[in-house]
């Protein structure tokens, strides 16, 4: 068993993860009430992924998500409030109400707007790194991508350049087992559509258990340090699974019930890590209420906050397509 | 001032600009090897012996941290995507794509990242990347012909330039790698000027000055003062275009011949402003008719100022076909300047 962190280490990721799976459910409800406009692909159940990988990265590292981005902005720091103005487009919106649920980032705190084309994030990624390298920067790169985007050309031709080149980019699969609705099983030959193609181009690879939160921050440190001291990329393929269906409309009924059961109760990475910190005496119980409390009321006012707050100006419409000026 | 090749003074461009800031690169497949052509038409030839580079190359010089020509595997996914990330951490990638119609291979980064990152961002992330991609039909084949300008044209977030002569391309290069948006260029491949002959190329050497310059994208030059037609037409069809107007101007009709230059921004200004004087607009160019950037155009001067115009708008553009190798039938399929001198004769008679 890994080796429990600081208590402030250990109580920051927890926070983190308590977060993430509040807003998610939140943002659920929200839209099964009809109040939340658009569709939402849901991060809960993958938080153990997010805050292992990014806990440690720094500000200045740069982190490219996908269509489920909620879980890796907060982990990255992106502001809730923030957030959920973008989820209901509203003008304080991280995006300011143009990129929506698929989107959200604030490249302030080095998210970029998550990226809603599968694999899309990939070469940006490694485009990112290369700059890091080309500026004589430590700062490293990272990309997510669900199991999916490993059977997508921009995935391939990026990872073969990126060993080559030595960039220092961490390429972390969050593997759920499914691409929206379909088992990874039918549409790839490997049973590690990430991990076990990582050989083909020469890069280090590991399968982790993504719902382990301390288990995936010891893997991200690993490939952490590998590309910042300029040895290259890692792949880590996170073995975890969503809480939700893939996407608004989605009930999951081609996911087998047994398999449900294992990872949605006996393996909750926000259950699992709670029940982690509080037998190894790193706080009470009535601690750490306190502190899921302070969480719960803090996305109340979110909330209220959000659908309160107005909505973009129309000529927002037609801002920020060019960049006005240059370097002339 | 020198005499330039289009190629050279692409060259001169770019190599200028990496000499005054550091975050410009090259990148492309074979965009310079040692002994190779540097890119396919020779702009970026001898770029890697002042820039370095990467991966290194053993026997060449080497230099501090990351050489500056990248030459890339054949992944233009990779090349795309790398353009993007790298633009949005503060470099200036200038890409070389062999031949324009590989654009294709690399539409997602091009249109939904590169053209839209800026905007879902809220206006926080920059992408200030050049993608040089050679244009025009030259007895290859439909696959590596094309003149897809428009498509480009259409996406939002996109600029899309066409320098034609060699002081435009350094002039207009420099803009494009100091502009903070994605701008797609487009040569054409009869018009480099290179040392490798091209049946049917053009000398378009010229004048450049050998000092900083740099042309603002949006002002299109008119190439020939004339008072009966107004012909608009961009890199190859604009030199066919000045061809077939020496030939009216002997049988006593005058052309007009602008030169967009760039086609995102478009000058529409000085269209209107030839068309107030002829009353008649022919527009060509080597896309195909169907939604090629003529139609936008003529259906802009159409919805703005039809009551300057006394006959008909007329479009030249290739048979909406692919291009076939065949001399003959591509010779037959894009705008020939007999075509251009019929349908001249034609309108100036309504």
């Amino acid at each position: 068993m890994l080796k429990m962190p600081s208590r402030d280490k250990a109580l920051g990721m927890y926070s983190k993860m308590y977060t993430i799976r509040k807003y998610e459910e939140r943002i659920y409800y929200l839209f099964l009430e009809g109040i939340m406009p658009g569709t939402i692909h849901q991060s809960h159940g993958e938080e153990a992924s997010a805050v292992g990988m990014i806990y440690d990265l720094r500000k200045d590292d740069i982190m490219f998500s996908t269509h489920r981005p909620a879980g890796h902005d907060i982990a990255k720091g992106v502001s809730l409030r923030s957030m959920m103005c973008e989820m209901f487009g509203k003008a304080e919106g991280c995006c300011k109400g143009k990129g929506g649920a698929m989107h959200t980032g604030d490249f302030d705190f080095g998210a970029p707007p998550a990226n809603a084309i599968v694999g899309g994030n990939i070469p940006i990624a490694a485009g990112a790194a290369l700059a890091f390298k080309m500026q004589g920067k430590d700062n490293i790169s990272m990309s997510f991508m669900g199991d999916g985007a490993t059977n997508e050309g921009s995935f391939h031709e990026t990872l073969n350049a990126a060993s080559l080149w030595k960039l220092p980019v961490v390429f972390v699969c969050e593997n759920n087992l499914y691409s929206a609705t379909t088992s990874i099983k039918l549409t790839c030959p490997m049973k590690n559509p990430a991990a076990d193609r990582g050989v083909a181009y020469g890069i280090p690879s590991e399968v982790v258990d993504g719902n382990d939160v301390l288990a995936v921050n010891e893997a991200a440190t690993r490939a952490i340090a590998r590309a910042r001291a300029g040895e290259g990329p890692t792949i880590l393929e996170l073995k975890t699974y969503r809480r939700g269906g893939h996407s608004r409309n989605d009930a999951c009924g081609y996911r087998p019930k047994d398999e449900e059961k294992l990872w949605l109760v006996d393996r909750d990475p926000v259950a699992l890590f709670r029940k982690r910190i509080l037998e190894e005496n790193v706080i009470t119980e009535d601690e750490l209420k306190k502190i899921e409390d302070t969480v719960d009321k803090e996305i109340d006012k979110l909330v209220e906050y959000a659908e309160a707050a107005p909505f973009p100006e129309l000529s927002e419409a037609e801002r920020d397509v060019y960049c006005e000026g240059g370097i002339n | 001032m020198a005499q330039m090749s289009i190629a050279d003074a692409l060259k001169a461009a770019i190599a200028e600009e990496m000499r005054r800031d550091p975050a410009v690169y090259c990148i492309g497949e074979d965009e310079d090897i040692p002994g190779g052509m540097g890119g396919a038409f020779t702009v970026t030839k001898g770029i890697g012996e002042e820039f370095g580079y990467f991966p290194p190359i053993p026997g060449t010089k080497q230099v501090e941290g990351i050489g500056r020509a990248i030459n890339t595997p054949i992944s233009e996914i990779l090349i795309s995507g790398v353009c993007v990330g790298s633009a949005m951490m503060g470099m200036r990638p200038v890409a070389d794509l062999q031949y324009c119609d590989f654009l294709f291979c690399m539409m997602d980064q091009l249109v939904n990242q590169a053209a839209k990152m800026r905007y879902m961002s809220g206006g926080k992330v920059k992408i200030p990347m050049v993608m040089r991609c050679p244009s025009g039909a030259t007895n290859r084949g439909a696959q590596h012909a094309q003149s897809p300008e428009s498509y480009f044209m259409h996406v939002p977030g996109l600029k899309v330039i066409c320098p034609s002569t060699a002081y435009d391309a350094k002039g207009l290069m420099k803009t494009a790698i100091r502009d903070d948006n994605p701008v797609i260029v487009f040569e054409h491949k009869l018009l480099y000027g290179s040392k490798r002959k091209e049946a049917g190329a053009l000398n378009s050497s010229g004048e450049v000055p050998e000092e900083d310059y740099a042309i603002p994208f949006g002002k299109a030059a008119i190439r020939r003062e004339g008072k009966d037609i107004t012909i608009v037409a961009n890199l190859m069809m604009n030199y066919k275009a000045q061809e077939a107007a020496q030939i009216l101007e002997k049988e006593g009709i005058s052309c007009e011949i602008i030169d967009p230059r760039t086609l995102v921004p478009f000058d529409y200004e000085t269209v209107i402003e030839s068309v107030r004087k002829t009353g008649k607009l022919i527009i060509i160019h080597e896309d195909n008719y169907n939604c090629g950037w003529g139609a936008q155009v003529a259906s802009y001067i159409a919805e703005h100022e039809i009551f300057l115009l006394n006959a008909p708008i007329v479009r030249l553009a290739a048979l909406d076909t692919p291009v076939p190798f065949s001399p003959v039938l591509e010779n037959y399929v894009i705008p020939s300047t007999e075509k251009i001198i019929d349908a001249a004769r034609k309108l100036a008679n309504m």
